[in-house]
């Protein structure tokens, strides 16, 4: 969050005239404003440890889960935040796998948002455990069999890969190594999503889970979730320094996200296509997308409404908001895929297992009878804490190292006559 | 800063963290100083076989009699509380028959939440009995996601009385042992002797793999099924009367 730029530039490319220069604040104003950024977002993951001390203290039973419903709203958290950490990767995948120098100078921005969402996710995932204090077992004991032990594996390599990335991109010796070093992340990543996607899909017991579609279909909402979160950090953090995205840029990006959340809904139309062929999930499915009260109204309104048709109007066809068509369709997407996954994975808990084939079954134990989940509120502090930390991570860490794009600020001094000194020093233009 | 002191912070930041995880490392060789499979032998394998014509609708001697051997008393909601063994009340959907049945553990031969298990906290002693080591369960639940019998519970509150010879813990999974305690001394799991005692008889336990026990007699002689037999499980429990 330099304030070194004392001016918001038009794009070279653009049509827009040029806009009327905000005020920045005075360097001691920003200093004020960071701290009061780092500790709205301390607040928040102190927020989210006080919610995981009661659950510790309490017990789950101050949770609104259940023997059926085992995972909510905390996994709803936990998983967005890790698909988009590893779907935020993408940004820089583009740049450096496939050459493109537009997203080369952004992929300092994309490690760092990598790590910042997995950090987030793993804080909400791991503190939601029974036994949080118990995480030197799962450090030290491994059954191999289980997916959960992989993703373990897959979580530390990614934060591993995208630090050693990241070194490479930002000092200037190890650059030579940055295109084998992204080449890693890129692998890495599709990896680790679809560890994610097995998760669900080795459930083999479960009507919504059992399916090879979704490691697949999470990697590609990853895509999708991964670049919106990427717009709308990208968007705030030019808006902080009175940058405005060069509209070219601006213009691709918009299309690329208009692309990943069309081929995300294609999967999730594939999924749910497949699911419908077989006769024996048409009772879950008739649930889930049509008389499940709050999973279908999720699913349609939320994932398909909110989250994919809508954005796809403001991304894919000309828009008069510019930018700001492109920040909402971005956070549209993001609530998008919260609501998707609730649906997803309390939904497809809320309905009972199929046990007894041929019989109606009841039991104090909810046999037979959909499950009625209501999060409460350590679950959403929790949540929210995990998006603290990530929040937390990302100021922190733009303000103390150099991960903004730097190319686009000096082709704007350039272009707008003023002095690059300090500007365009960085090796992010060589990742 | 002089390399002196640095060697000292470094050397100190090293000492620090040797404390605080020492006692964690202890812990898991204390827990792994007996392995899971040592007491028990692989000659045996140990199973349920459930009569559904005797089951009694209106019977909870064998949910009662496990609640009261294992203490798992609790007053918090049905759909938080522990229940290692249920009552299922059953209607056929084509004829409209009625039948109940007891639900527990089905002590898979391949169960799936051992392969699920991260930390290796589920598994399978050599003669059939799933369990879950108390130390090394995280508490993350995913054992519960794949279990297609929705056998297991989450400990959702403090604990209080437990039973000396049945360890539990807040945060943990945990389901029907078998009585594993009580078959380790040679005696019947609490649910059969429930039952038998209220005069049903409607739970068999004996030994699958002996030929010439009750329970492998009957299953030889008479149709009797497992529970979700297209996953392929070989649960240790079989139903008759379905």
């Amino acid at each position: 969050m330099s304030a070194s730029f004392t001016a918001a530039a038009p794009s070279e490319v653009g049509a827009a005239p040029p806009a009327a220069p905000p005020t920045l604040p005075s360097p001691a104003d920003e200093v004020r404003r960071f701290w009061a950024v780092a500790a709205f977002g301390a607040l928040l993951v102190a927020i989210g440890l006080g919610a995981a001390h009661f659950m510790e203290t309490h017990g789950h039973a101050v949770t609104g889960m259940s023997n059926q419903i085992v995972w909510g709203l905390p996994h709803v958290f936990a998983i967005f935040m890790i698909v988009a950490a590893s779907g935020v990767l993408n940004v820089a995948s583009v740049g450096s796998v496939f050459g493109q120098t537009v997203y080369k100078a952004r992929a300092p921005l994309s490690g760092l948002l990598s790590l910042a969402l997995l950090g987030g996710g793993l804080f909400v995932l791991m503190l939601d455990l029974g036994r949080p204090d118990r995480i030197v077992v799962a450090a030290t004991h491994y059954n191999f069999k289980s997916v959960f032990a992989w993703n373990v594996f897959l979580y530390s390599g990614l934060f591993a890969i995208v630090a050693v990335y990241l070194w490479t991109l930002m000092e200037r010796r190890m650059n030579r190594y940055a295109p084998a070093a992204g080449l890693a992340a890129f692998i890495w990543r599709f990896v680790l999503t679809t560890g994610t996607g097995s998760i669900f899909a080795f459930l083999v017991a479960r009507q919504a889970y059992a399916s090879a579609l979704l490691a697949p279909m999470f990697i590609v909402l990853s895509f999708a979730w991964g670049l919106a979160v990427f717009l709308i950090v990208q968007s705030a953090m030019y808006a902080w320094n009175g940058l405005a995205l060069p509209v070219a840029i601006q213009r691709r990006m918009t299309r690329l996200l208009g692309i990943f959340v069309a081929a995300a809904a294609y999967m999730v139309l594939v999924y749910h296509g497949t699911q419908l062929y077989a006769t024996k999930l048409h009772g879950f499915e008739r649930f889930l997308l049509l008389d499940g009260g709050v999973y279908p109204l999720l699913f349609w309104v939320g994932y398909v409404g909110l989250g994919t048709l809508w954005p796809l109007t403001l991304l894919l066809a000309p828009s008069p908001l510019g930018v700001r068509g492109t920040v909402l369709a971005a956070a549209l997407v993001v609530l998008g895929g919260f609501a998707f996954l609730y649906a997803f994975i309390v939904g497809g808990q809320a309905w009972p297992l199929d046990i007894f084939s041929g019989y109606t079954a009841s039991s104090t134990f909810m046999d037979g009878q959909v499950d009625a989940y209501t999060p409460r509120l350590p679950e959403w502090l929790l949540g929210l804490g995990g998006l603290g930390l990530a929040f937390l991570v990302t100021a922190v860490g733009v303000r103390v190292l150099r991960f903004m794009p730097q190319d686009d600020f000096a082709r704007f001094d350039l272009a707008a006559g003023q002095p690059v000194a300090t500007t365009g020093t960085t090796a992010a233009r060589k990742g | 800063m002089t390399s002196h002191r640095r060697a000292w912070i470094t050397g100190s930041a090293a000492a620090a963290l040797g404390v605080a995880i020492a006692p964690g490392i202890r812990l898991i060789e204390v827990a792994q100083a007996r392995t899971s499979g040592e007491a028990a032998s692989a000659k045996v394998r140990w199973g349920l076989l459930i009569d559904t014509s005797k089951c009694d609708s209106g019977c909870d001697a064998c949910v009662k009699a496990c609640s009261d051997e294992n203490g798992l008393q609790s007053a918090i909601e049905d759909r938080q509380r522990p229940q290692w063994i249920r009552k299922v009340m059953l209607t056929e959907v084509k004829t409209g028959r009625q039948a109940s049945a007891p639900m527990m553990c089905q002590h898979c031969a391949e169960p799936p939440c051992v392969d699920v298990c991260p930390t290796g906290a589920s598994f399978k002693r050599a003669d059939g009995i799933v369990l879950v080591d108390r130390h090394a369960c995280i508490g993350c639940r995913y054992c519960m996601m794949a279990c297609p019998y929705k056998a297991r519970s989450f400990v959702h509150e403090p604990l209080a009385n437990q039973r000396a010879q049945v360890p539990r813990g807040q945060g943990c999974v945990e389901s029907c042992t078998l009585c594993v305690h009580r078959v380790d001394r040679g005696e019947q799991p609490a649910c059969v002797e429930a039952c038998a005692a209220a005069g049903r008889g409607a739970i068999l336990f004996g030994d699958l793999n002996d030929a010439n026990s009750e329970i492998a007699r009957r299953v030889r002689a008479l149709a009797t099924q497992p529970l979700r037999a297209d996953l392929g499980l070989d649960p240790g429990v079989r139903y008759q009367g379905l």
